[in-house]
């Protein structure tokens, strides 16, 4: 095993070693994460580890077809974030049922803001999708 | 000449697993969602991105180079996206700040608009 040979394999043990740890601690976050978006930036956060897996792992064994690999799990890690964002919104705070009701608590939102209904009519989507839930 | 490109890999996956490594410390040690998501999506990307990098210059190959680039290219165009949509969404919903945290400017967004 000639010293270049050496070298590398220390590195991708260390390199190894050390996404295992950061693994675990990021599973320890999904697992525990107190709210929903917690758990949802945690697994964006995984998906980023496993793609340094996939790398420590296309060096190790010398397929650089696993590069491909990478991109494109993280595209699909991309939008099952953005995903998980939209589902979040829709969802509400504590799961339950916010989103559809939105539209009929905005109505009371413009009565107690008398000086802002001009603004809402203009626009009524942004007032009715975050003042209801706000409260 | 070998010993350079070793060097060069091992010191990339090095670095690559200690950002991914404080990116998972961050997770557990921040306080709430805004701020464990600040230390996710920066360290987080560059330590995967760094990986990719480092598949790139092992490699010695030039397609494979500009694809590892191509890929760190796509992950920091799309990481600042995704964080800013899953913010976004977690406070227009009403997931409250940390109590240590000293400054909201987004606390009246809904009146301003």
């Amino acid at each position: 095993m000639s010293a270049p040979d050496t070298v590398l394999s220390v590195a991708i043990l260390i390199g190894l070693v050390l996404l295992g740890i950061a693994f675990l601690l990021t599973v320890y976050r999904v697992i525990k994460g107190p709210t929903l978006p917690d758990r949802v930036v945690a697994l964006d956060m995984l998906v980023g580890i496993v793609i340094g897996f996939i790398g420590v792992i296309a060096i190790r064994t010398g397929f650089t077809l696993y590069i491909d690999i990478a991109i494109s799990l993280g595209l699909v890690g991309f939008l099952a974030t953005v995903a998980f964002a939209r589902f979040i919104l829709a969802r509400g705070r504590d799961g339950s049922s916010e989103g559809a009701p939105a539209a009929a608590e905005a109505a009371p939102a413009e009565r107690a803001g008398g000086r802002a209904k001009a603004k809402a009519k203009a626009k009524p989507a942004p007032p009715a999708a975050g003042k209801g839930r706000k409260a | 000449m070998d010993m350079l490109f070793a060097l060069a890999t091992a010191a990339l996956i090095l670095s690559g697993s200690a950002f991914a490594l404080i990116a998972a410390i961050g997770l557990n040690r921040l306080p709430d969602i805004y701020t464990r998501m600040h230390a996710a999506s920066k360290a987080g990307t560059v330590g995967s991105g760094l990986m990719l990098l480092a598949v790139g210059v092992h490699s010695g190959d030039l397609a494979t180079l500009a694809r590892a680039l191509a890929g760190f290219f796509f992950f920091i165009l799309t990481a600042p996206v995704s964080a800013h949509l899953l913010a976004k969404a977690a406070h227009q919903v009403g997931y409250s700040l940390s109590p240590r945290s000293v400054c909201d400017e987004m606390s009246d967004y809904e009146k301003r608009i």
